[in-house]
């Protein structure tokens, strides 16, 4: 009896799933809303840094909630973290929301993992901070607003180079995070060559995502005494190796990448941090267009009570703002032309910055801040441009 | 690639090796205790010990009470959660095939990550700051937190503690006599319940006071933290030979030691540290099935 | 002769239901793959991949009755395999842009079929390293050393730069959109399943099960039925492994995170530890169910603004009906039974007869 009702039970939650997807396939674009699809990591280890994106994209659908005389409605798909939910989550939000556009997502594994799905069904999608060159490369339909990789690995070797005059740095990456060893190698490609020694780098230690103690790697580190530590990788795991060292006694100063311009960095990290330097997208105290100034405006109506604008949040409005001019030129909501309009973006006034998508998909950008943590903040200190 | 090390660098591993193998240690005591009885690895403590490190969290930081209050509240909810999961989710299973208490346990511990994750969101919460502890003291060139000093003399007074109370008390005794024979013990009257539920009230306390040191230490609190942390200090249980105190300690204190220890020795292989746990636990299984302290098991019919 | 027959269970009667019912099948995926979206398609082809391995484990947990847990590494193998060996030369150069590919396999590549059926190979081969030392176990050690070796294999998996691509992963993996790929597969493997539990094989599998001290008295060789079954459980699941690469297109050493192998165990814990069909059918509900549930993640569900709706809440939902499922129906949908159709014409009969009981005491009632 038991197992007929579980049985029971499961076709319940069978049947009508089958029903719901092949029933709403029938809405298509004839409806006056366009919607656009949220493709985020809402769940999971990525979490954090996906609903400072949506933030972002949430905002900026506040302030521009139509196009062409039509609604945008924003369909939020969670990710999990994860690649497998991800390229479902993807083909649902193409195949069952009827999205003509997708933006996200945090982490670039996962939209490298969505790339195929957005490429076979050719809806575009804009990434907003996967730095990885993979996101777009091979792939007509996946666009990115931020930089990449190889140019923010060559702003913080010459950061270190120039500014700190390092000769000795000691790298500590998350070996299984494909962002921080990918960093890691350019930055260490560029550093080689500025320095003009191959044994500039001194030291190199592995950790996985999820660590907490990092007392025996940075007990190493110390004893080859480096002018600097480069550590990209996710924010709380940097945040607990800059504390451990500490008090083991590094003075060294540490830097790093985007991942670390997160309220939980500061939060995790506390006095220690002080110092910290990473490169990132955008900052707040000084907006390089009017529609940073804009966006920084808003933000601080939205949210009055956050000090700092983390850059992906930046990102996530600016993804949704080119999006939508897209639409715009294309004067259409067809994906194809979307796509078309938006490799045909040309300088775009953005948060981050103007952008000019290029032949690969990804925004050229030359320029990259510097902030440094200082009072608890994420303070500006310099802005770098490399060709 | 070896790197040319000096005493200092070798001695501040050692430390660093203690301080986590006596955080492993304590958390272990946990899994020896519940698989003694029941003979039930209890997949959720590591989740229990994430669990009280949020308790914490949201006596300090949230409600601003003082730490002691705190302290105490969270070793009462983690008893009580520990307690209750007993109850709930394996008492109904007692009489039940092995295989559906370790689903069970999987199950709870798959429970209380999805429910850590829903409630309090996947970002880390920081740990209230306890300058007292974590501020570095130097002694010539070592450098020591004094709650790395603290972690291993907690763990030392507890380790004493337990092993009076198995060895000397009557709810110890019942303890033994329930591990030993679990039908017996019954009939001679034991009130296996209430053994079983103060196990678990032991082994959950010490997984918040390991929580609260940990947490003091890696001051950064989050919903999957339990799970390796959980998995690794099941192993030092394996590794001491499960179901008994001393091995679990001794078992912590060496998957401390070998964890820093290769990471010392050989740089390169950094990136395998987490593999060296379950390393150490096989090449154990292999050879003394029953860990370094363990008493030989007979299969009955 | 006759031995070999008896072996592999010639002796099953095939019911004629039974042919017109995979006629209907085949049909039906015929029909599905014609017409479905590639969102449906991508579910569709989940569930049989969850099958696929689902069978992998339960034929290990559920027939044999040994508890392993080693699911996410052997897939892990069989998704590496197809991705090494099927990613096109000319794509290799810039996935692998940190460490160029080992020459040794740089300039290999096969046809889907064989790097796939390579996989389950190799994955077979790793159970036979890993079952050395693991078999010898009993019930939870056996658990735990299994998930060790997973975890052992996805960090070396995250350390071999030049052969998996380390954390950077592989992607451009052929892709496979076809439910033929998929399905066929697992009814293969479904039919083979069948076979082979109804062998002498199967035999001994559940003999061990049922009491392994008993088992070996009755001369069943307790290692090396146990080495058998799981070297064809973990074929199975690097199969599995391989055909999930080839759907997502794209590997990297976190998917294969020892929780991976939870999905499958709640799998065959719905399904019934010891029911192929039972198994089938809890891959489809879990799969589905998972995605069904996905509207609690929205927070306006329902149409209230309840924060009660919010990302997270499936995934507690789900873990609580796994709770649900092994606190009060611990045998699952089918026990260790198969839905044969003697089993569903008994089922019929009990409803009827409880319904024609229901139906006669009303009527008693009425007349009083």
């Amino acid at each position: 009896m038991k197992k007929m009702l579980v049985l029971l039970l499961s076709l319940a939650l069978v049947v009508p799933m089958v029903a719901g997807c092949s029933g709403s396939s029938t809405t298509a674009e004839d409806s006056d809303v366009i919607k656009i699809g949220v493709f985020e990591p809402l769940t999971g280890a990525n979490a954090a840094g996906g609903e400072l994106e949506v933030d972002g994209i949430e905002l900026a659908n506040q302030l521009r909630p139509e196009v062409l005389g039509k609604k945008v409605e924003l369909v939020v798909a969670d990710n999990k973290s994860d690649k497998a939910e991800a390229t479902t989550a993807a083909a649902r939000l193409i195949e069952k929301d009827k999205v003509v556009a997708v933006l996200g997502s945090w982490g670039s594994s996962l939209s490298i993992a969505a790339g195929d799905v957005v490429k076979t069904n050719e809806v575009p999608a804009v990434a907003l901070s996967a730095t990885n060159p993979q996101v777009t490369a091979g792939n007509d339909y996946y666009f990115r607003v931020c930089f990449l990789d190889p140019f923010q690995g060559t702003v913080m070797a010459n950061y270190a180079s120039k500014n700190l005059n390092a000769k000795k740095v000691a790298i500590i990456q998350e070996v299984s995070n494909d962002y921080s060893v990918g960093l890691a190698k350019f930055f260490t490609d560029a550093f080689v060559k500025l320095t003009g020694d191959p044994n500039a780098i001194v030291a190199t230690g592995n950790y996985n995502t999820g660590d907490q103690d990092f007392t025996g790697i940075l007990t190493n580190i110390k004893a080859t005494n480096p002018d600097v530590i480069f550590a990209p990788g996710n924010y709380t795991e940097s945040a607990l190796i800059i504390k451990q060292a500490r008090a083991l006694g590094i003075t060294a100063p540490f830097i790093g990448g985007d991942t670390w311009e997160t309220n939980e960095f500061i939060t995790v990290g506390g006095a220690d941090v002080e110092g910290a330097v990473m490169s990132t997208f955008f900052d707040d105290t000084n907006p390089l267009t009017e529609a940073g100034k804009t966006f920084v405006a808003e933000y601080k109506k939205a949210y009055p009570d956050r000090e700092n604008i983390p850059a992906v949040t930046a990102l996530g409005y600016d993804g949704y703002m080119m999006t939508l001019d897209a639409i715009e030129r294309a004067g259409s909501a067809d994906p194809k032309a979307i796509r078309d309009a938006l490799a045909a973006t040309v300088d775009f006034e953005g948060a981050t910055g103007m952008i000019t998508i290029d032949a690969n998909g990804d925004a050229q950008k030359t320029e990259a801040i510097i902030k440094v943590v200082k009072d608890g903040k994420f303070t500006y200190l310099d802005s770098v441009t490399v060709q | 690639m070896v790197v040319g090390m000096t005493l200092e660098t070798f001695l501040q591993q050692l430390i660093n090796g203690l301080s986590i193998g006596s955080l492993y240690a304590l958390i272990a005591i946990g899994y020896t205790m519940v698989y003694g009885i029941l003979r039930l690895i209890n997949f959720a403590h590591g989740d229990i010990f994430m669990m009280a490190a949020y308790f914490t969290y949201f006596g300090i930081a949230v409600f601003f009470l003082p730490w002691y209050v705190t302290f105490f509240i969270t070793i009462v909810l983690t008893i009580l959660l520990g307690v209750g999961i007993e109850r709930f989710a394996y008492r109904p299973l007692r009489d039940a095939p092995k295989t559906s208490l370790l689903i069970s346990a999987i199950g709870v511990s798959f429970l209380l990550e999805n429910l850590a994750t829903y409630l309090f969101s996947g970002k880390p919460q920081a740990f209230p700051n306890f300058p007292l502890m974590t501020n570095p003291i130097n002694f010539g060139s070592l450098t020591v937190q004094p709650v790395s000093i603290l972690i291993p003399i907690v763990t030392f007074f507890i380790m004493i503690g337990l092993l009076f109370l198995i060895n000397h008390t009557k709810v110890g005794m019942a303890m033994r006599a329930v591990s030993v024979d679990y039908d017996t013990a019954k009939l001679m009257g034991i009130k296996i319940n209430g053994v079983i539920s103060s196990t678990f009230a032991i082994g959950s306390g010490l997984a918040a006071v390991g929580a609260i040191l940990w947490c003091m230490k890696y001051p950064s609190v989050l919903p999957l933290m339990g799970v390796v942390i959980g998995l690794k200090c099941f192993i030092a249980a394996v590794i001491g030979g499960i179901g008994n105190v001393k091995g679990a300690v001794l078992g912590g204190l060496i998957l401390g030691f070998s964890e820093v220890l290769m990471v010392a020795f050989f740089p390169a292989l950094t990136g395998y540290r987490d593999a060296v746990a379950f390393i150490i636990l096989i090449i154990i299984l292999l050879f003394l099935p029953n860990g370094l302290l363990g008493k030989k098991q007979v299969e009955k019919v | 002769m006759e031995n070999i027959q008896h072996r592999f269970g010639a002796y099953i009667k095939i019911h004629w239901k039974t042919i017109v019912f995979l006629g209907v099948v085949l049909i039906t995926i015929g029909l599905l793959d014609q017409f479905v979206d590639s969102y449906i398609r991508r579910l569709l082809n989940l569930c049989a991949i969850y099958t696929i391995i689902s069978l992998g484990m339960n034929l290990v947990n559920g027939f044999t009755g040994q508890f392993s847990l080693g699911q996410a590494g052997f897939m892990a193998v069989g998704a590496y395999t197809v991705a090494i060996f099927t990613v096109p030369i000319e794509a290799r150069a810039t996935i692998f842009y940190l460490a160029p590919m080992t020459p040794l396999l740089a300039n290999i590549q096969l046809p889907f079929i064989v790097a796939l059926l390579l996989g389950g190979l190799v994955s077979a081969g790793f159970a036979f390293l890993i079952g050395g030392p693991c078999l010898r176990l009993r019930g939870d050690y056996l658990a735990i050393a299994t998930l060790g070796f997973s975890e052992i294999i996805r960090i070396v998996f995250t350390n071999t730069q030049t052969i998996t691509n380390g954390a950077l992963g592989i992607k451009s993996i052929p892709t496979i959109t076809s439910l033929w790929w998929t399905y066929g597969i697992a009814i293969i493997i479904i039919v083979l399943m069948i076979l082979l539990i109804n062998s002498s094989y199967g035999r001994a599998f559940k003999s061990i099960r049922e009491d392994e001290i008993a088992a070996e008295a009755m001369g069943v060789g307790l290692f090396k039925t146990k080495m058998t079954s799981f070297m064809i459980g973990a074929f199975f699941t690097g199969i599995g492994g391989g055909l999930f690469a080839a759907l997502l297109g794209t590997v990297d050493p976190k998917q294969f995170y020892f929780t991976l192998t939870y999905n499958f165990l709640l799998i065959i814990v719905l399904g019934g530890l010891g029911s192929i069909s039972g198994t089938v059918i809890a891959s489809f509900v879990v799969t589905l169910g998972q995605e069904w549930l996905r509207f609690l993640d929205e927070p306006m569900a329902f149409g209230l603004d309840l924060p009660i709706f919010r990302p997270g809440l499936r995934m507690v939902v789900f873990s609580a009906l796994l709770m649900v499922v092994v606190l009060f129906y611990r045998k699952g949908l089918m026990g260790t039974n198969e839905l044969t159709w003697d089993f569903i014409g008994k089922k019929i009969k009990v409803i009827k007869s409880k319904f024609n009981r229901k139906k006669s005491a009303s009527q008693g009632g009425d007349n009083k």
